[in-house]
């Protein structure tokens, strides 16, 4: 299979990969995937007071897509508001990186990583109060 | 010496053909372009001469009693058909009862698939952790209704050596015929079909450096006359059992390629055995959690199937594009399934999805061993940077504990 030249750039030179500090009040993690499936992604989120997203890190263990995605979903709701981060779609992922049918899971990955990420940061918000 | 990129390291899936196979494969595209068939004049008898020249030379290599133990076809998925459908259609009054095994090629599961679909009942053995099957299992599954078993002699992903040997001691006495898909074995395995009492085996020339498009088929004339029903109808060549104008300079190839490997298998095996252990040892002794797949002694020589835990191995062969290799990643495949291969051996999804194949064959060197073990070395490290199982796995968390979102 032929991967686009966005997935290969992402891929070869991942942005933000990384682990941020999962006790922290302000950071959400979202672990989505399964080894089993062949694809675990791992997405954080630092939240500053004003609800912007300040960091964003992550780790995958999956195909050249799947890192890809990941990638390119950090680079995206890095300095956005939790509420734009969340309106992310897997389809914006597909189009920017010219997923073909057989890896849009890995879209739907990343999407479920970012939301997943939004819940914890969200879930540990309301804990404080 | 500067090494040439990309570097081909997937010998299984197919070889290049020798310089010497071409040269004596050339007359026969147009100087002696002869039908094999023309019964009536020198252009055709130049081309029969040539076609039984190969058989015998491909005979010698199996141990065949006879030349025309040989039937050509157009590949090892061809005689695969042949042999399974035409012996069940031709036994079926004797039984209706076939043994394979789960790990064979897909051209013998469809085959037997297809048969049970008919009426046909099949028994798949599973195999051990190591990637064989079991002599004992074999035993136990014959029944009076059983015409043929068919195992393997070597598997393509985990280059297993099959103990077919011990399975046609079982075969013979039992008067049960034994078919083996030799493609990846013959020439680099002993394999002798006397010795092993085989009475079919597909075998084809682009796995041992010879053109694509020709395979062959052994269908022992003696001791038992083994006879099958032609699956293809025409003008009755090959004795009947597969019509079609004979692939002359194909032929001429496969007999020179096999003729190569008679004088020159062993000694390459050898030389492919060092290699390879020089790549497993330099990946065994630089990185963690290295898990060869399959056993180790009955195993191809050129063959090294390995999981890196933690890496996908799509994404293993994306880093290291340079290099030719294959997966048993479910990413390679359209499916999204993990190598049916792997899973049978009991390996676990997550391993199978992190599984590289290494082909060694006749024209890889030394140095390129030492560029792909110092690649892949770099590139697992690098992958397991950013592997969030990797993390988990170093802080000490049991990943089969986790409670995975499976989507």
């Amino acid at each position: 299979m032929a991967y686009s030249d966005k997935v290969i750039d992402h891929a070869e030179n991942p942005r933000n990969v990384g682990t941020l500090d999962k006790e922290d009040p302000t950071v959400g993690t979202g672990l989505v995937g399964a080894p089993a499936c062949g694809d675990v992604m791992r997405l954080q989120i630092k939240v500053s007071d004003d609800g912007v997203i300040q960091d964003a890190k992550f780790k995958t263990f999956g195909c050249g897509s799947a890192i890809a995605s990941s990638s390119l979903a950090t680079e995206w709701i890095k300095g956005k508001k939790v509420e734009e981060a969340e309106a992310i779609k897997n389809s914006d992922i597909v189009n920017e990186l010219n997923l073909p049918p057989v890896k849009i899971h890995c879209s739907v990955l990343a999407e479920d990583a970012i939301k997943s990420a939004i819940a914890d940061y969200r879930a540990k918000q309301a804990a404080k109060r | 010496m500067a090494i040439k990129l990309p570097i081909f390291m997937d010998y299984h899936s197919t070889t290049p053909v020798d310089p010497r196979v071409i040269e004596e494969m050339l007359p026969y595209f147009n100087e002696k372009f002869g039908n094999a068939a023309s019964r009536s004049h020198a252009f055709g008898w130049t081309a029969e001469e040539a076609v039984d020249y190969s058989r015998e030379r491909i005979g010698k290599l199996i141990n065949a009693q006879s030349e025309k133990e040989i039937v050509f076809t157009s590949g090892a998925t061809e005689s695969n058909n042949v042999a399974i459908k035409g012996v069940a259609e031709f036994y079926k009054d004797k039984g209706n009862h076939i043994i394979t095994s789960v790990i064979e090629h897909k051209a013998v599961l469809d085959t037997c698939k297809r048969l049970e679909k008919e009426g046909y009942e099949v028994t798949y053995l599973g195999v051990g952790k190591d990637g064989r099957v079991d002599p004992d299992d074999v035993k136990k599954a014959l029944t009076d209704k059983t015409i043929l078993v068919s195992i393997m002699l070597a598997n393509n992903e985990i280059g297993t050596v099959q103990p077919i040997e011990e399975i046609g001691k079982l075969t013979r006495e039992r008067g049960v015929l034994l078919h083996s898909d030799a493609v990846q074995g013959v020439g680099k395995v002993p394999f002798d079909v006397q010795k092993m009492n085989v009475d079919l085996a597909s075998i084809t020339a682009h796995k041992m450096y010879g053109p694509k498009g020709v395979g062959g088929l052994y269908v022992r004339r003696s001791k038992p006359r083994v006879r099958l029903v032609a699956q293809m109808d025409g003008g009755g060549h090959e004795r009947g059992m597969r019509s079609g104008t004979l692939n002359v300079p194909g032929i001429v190839g496969f007999g020179k390629a096999a003729d190569i490997m008679m004088k020159e298998g062993k000694e390459e095996g050898v030389r492919l055995l060092g290699m390879r252990e020089r790549l497993r040892k330099k990946l065994d002794s630089s990185l963690e959690e290295v898990f060869v797949n399959g056993s180790l002694e009955h195993r191809l020589p050129g063959n090294l199937n390995v999981s890196f835990a933690f890496v996908e191995g799509e994404a293993m062969m994306m880093a290291i594009k340079d290099v030719a290799v294959s997966s048993g990643s479910a990413c390679t495949s359209a499916s999204l399934e993990p190598s049916y291969v792997l899973r049978a051996l009991g390996v676990g999804d997550e391993l199978a999805h992190s599984s590289i194949r290494f082909g060694l064959g006749r024209y890889t060197t030394e140095e390129e061993i030492d560029f792909v073990s110092d690649l892949v070395i770099d590139k697992v490290k690098h992958l397991r940077n950013m592997s969030p199982l990797y993390e988990m796995y170093k802080d000490g968390i049991d990943l089969k504990s986790v409670q995975w979102v499976a989507h």
